[in-house]
């Protein structure tokens, strides 16, 4: 029944906007909480019969191209989680329920779009999704009524098109070429045809645009402003899962079911990862804004993950799948500190900020889990995907792309650390003893996002052999 | 073949014209017509259905979205727009200069591109294509306009309240 993922949401979202007198604006909030809830719950039953496509009755009635493997469960589960954070996010910070409404109707859209992104195996529906996902996420960021928030999903808009640009030409391409656009019609293509080469050149055309979309240096321009300028639920939601989906879950779809991994392919790759971890990281230890320094931190993180694909072994691949997880979780669980101390302060300056740990203990050890397990100590989440990938990078002779992972992960504690010390350690200052732990949906949120990431690091075990291991074993290199 | 370059000069002029112009809604037209004009090519390379959804998202629901959020800020003066249009030109000299030069280079490279490709099935015209292959793409475009739509109500009533 795989394809009611992406049919509830907006069967959901139309039952939402006919006006019955039973239905009201609030059921949105609480339609989108139940269904992200069950993807995420159902998401850790790998071996469910849900997951079973021939069972999947609307699929095979569509004839619609949709398919399950274990990279696509990691990935529907990260989307469940981190839209279920959002939608409490949004709840706590705005009051307005025509608003409210807008947004969790808004969220309804991204969800079906991210899902459809996971389970298609087509390059043109694949795209397809990607749109929805970009123009609903173009729609939160302008929501934010200032003219940042403007400025930002304007830089987004515009970068976007070309993203689109590129790859509707690359289709064009394809579809030219192959005559499908099937992945595993193009990877045969990639293997036997005599045209292999300009398929090459239009999946590469592809790639440069989920560069853009994934926000990997040098594309990375409109990423800062986006994820700084849009509202604080925009912001988890863009920085926690819907990049990571449109631009890094596809990039490495494609490389595996289409592109396969050819040496030229996976040195860009690993340069280009490379290049993002270590200018990421440098440029989030300047930054004195929150919500800019986190986004700084995103492109590095993301750099991690393209560069355990770019390695290319099953070890590798599972490897930055599982910091893809990670990476989903801990940046989720910053945002939602983030606006909690926005909220509270009103200001995002850090150099404004110091011992608000006192007042706001939950905030300060979420914010601490966070911050270490992006950091990549033991025995938290993201310590364990970075081993795999630095293992993996060092096991295929990588010895130099290993040893700049480890170093910028001295970084990443740098920059994480002076941000720990400067928002929540110290002397609380007399302007803002007032200030209080954010009740309700903030502190559950921060404490789900904190459980998770501890609990897949001490319970490294369960999630090697459930979710790690099946990966490697499907790439089988 | 001369079609296939008219197309092709519309496309560069139409592009250059969309990153030089002095209005972001000249610019933001400007890419509706680049758009336009990629989806005439595209009809042409044999990709009836790329072509539509360029048609339907970039040229038309790309640019209704452009012209929405140029709608929620403050239009620049004429002074204020030649001065941004001479800092353009400024800028991007290079632009065209390197376009003409890449069009030379490529012509006397004479690149041999002739492929046999696959022949085009005359069945599938675009609506049979859309209806009976491409259902999940249909449903995925239908989605793609109502949020469309929702985002531009949704924009332009924030506008107003302002």
């Amino acid at each position: 029944m795989i394809s009611l993922l992406i049919f509830m949401p907006f069967l959901a979202l139309l039952i939402l906007n006919i006006p019955f007198k039973d239905i009201t604006k609030k059921d949105a909030f609480w339609a989108v909480l139940a269904l992200s809830a069950l993807q995420a719950g159902i998401s850790l039953f790998p071996n469910a019969s849900f997951w079973d496509s021939a069972s999947d009755v609307i699929g095979n009635f569509f004839k619609l191209n949709l398919a399950i493997d274990s990279l696509s469960i990691v990935l529907l589960f990260c989307i469940g989680t981190v839209t279920f954070i959002t939608a409490l996010v949004a709840k706590h910070f705005i009051t307005d329920q025509k608003r409210l409404f807008n947004f969790t109707s808004l969220l309804l859209v991204i969800l079906a779009g991210m899902n459809g992104i996971v389970m298609t195996r087509d390059i043109f529906s694949l795209y397809v999704f990607i749109e929805i996902a970009a123009i609903a996420s173009f729609i939160l960021i302008a929501m934010n009524k200032d003219i940042d928030a403007i400025e930002g999903a304007f830089k987004y808009l515009i970068l976007s098109a070309i993203a689109t640009t590129m790859m509707l030409s690359s289709i064009a391409l394809i579809l030219l070429m192959v005559g499908d656009t099937d992945l595993s019609v193009i990877s045969y293509a990639m293997k036997t045809s005599e045209r292999a080469p300009i398929i090459m050149a239009a999946i590469g055309l592809f790639i440069c645009g989920l560069f853009i979309k994934g926000g990997l240096v040098p594309f990375h321009g409109w990423l800062p402003d986006a994820y700084s300028s849009a509202s604080a639920p925009a912001s988890v939601l863009l920085a926690g899962i819907v990049t990571k989906t449109v631009g890094i879950y596809t990039l490495m779809r494609i490389m595996i079911s289409a592109f396969g991994f050819d040496n030229t392919v996976k040195t860009i790759l690993m340069l280009v990862g490379t290049v993002s971890i270590v200018f990421g990281a440098l440029a989030a230890i300047g930054q004195a804004d929150f919500k800019r320094m986190l986004a700084y931190s995103s492109i590095s993180q993301v750099g991690y993950i393209v560069l355990g694909l770019g390695c290319g072994t099953g070890l590798a691949i599972a490897g930055a799948a599982f910091h893809l997880f990670n990476h989903a979780m801990f940046k989720s669980l910053l945002f939602v500190n983030s606006a909690s101390v926005e909220l509270e302060t009103k200001t995002r300056d850090m150099n404004k900020m110091t011992g608000f740990g006192q007042k706001m203990p939950v905030a300060a050890f979420t914010s601490a889990v966070a911050t270490l397990s992006a950091s990549g100590i033991p025995p938290l989440a993201g310590f364990w995907s970075k081993l795999i990938i630095v293992m993996a990078l060092w096991a295929a002779g990588h010895y130099a792309y290993a040893a700049i992972a480890v170093l910028a992960s001295v970084i990443t504690l740098a920059y994480f650390l002076s941000m720990q010390r400067r928002v929540f350690f110290g002397k609380l200052s007399g302007e803002l003893k007032d200030i209080r732990e954010t009740a309700g949906g903030l502190v559950l949120s921060a404490s789900i996002l904190a459980a998770i990431t501890i609990g897949a690091g001490v319970f490294f075990p369960f999630m090697l052999n459930v979710f790690i291991l099946p990966i490697a074993n499907m790439i089988g290199r | 073949m001369k079609l296939n370059f008219v197309i092709l000069i519309a496309l560069v002029l139409f592009s250059l014209w969309t990153v030089m112009t002095r209005s972001l809604i000249r610019s933001a037209i400007g890419l509706a017509l680049t758009s336009a004009i990629l989806t005439i090519a595209m009809f042409r390379l044999n990709s009836p259905i790329a072509a539509v959804f360029e048609l339907s998202v970039c040229a038309g629901l790309i640019s209704v979205l452009f012209v929405s959020t140029i709608s929620l800020t403050h239009p620049e003066t004429r002074e204020e727009a030649m001065q941004h249009m001479k800092d353009r030109l400024t800028r991007f000299w290079y632009l065209p200069v390197i376009v003409i030069v890449a069009v030379v280079i490529l012509s006397a490279m004479r690149m041999n591109l002739h492929f046999n490709l696959p022949t085009p099935d005359a069945e599938k015209d675009v609506q049979s294509v859309m209806w009976n292959l491409r259902q999940l793409d249909l449903f995925g475009q239908i989605i793609v306009l109502l949020t469309g739509v929702f985002g531009v109500v949704i924009l332009l009533k924030e506008a107003k309240k302002k």
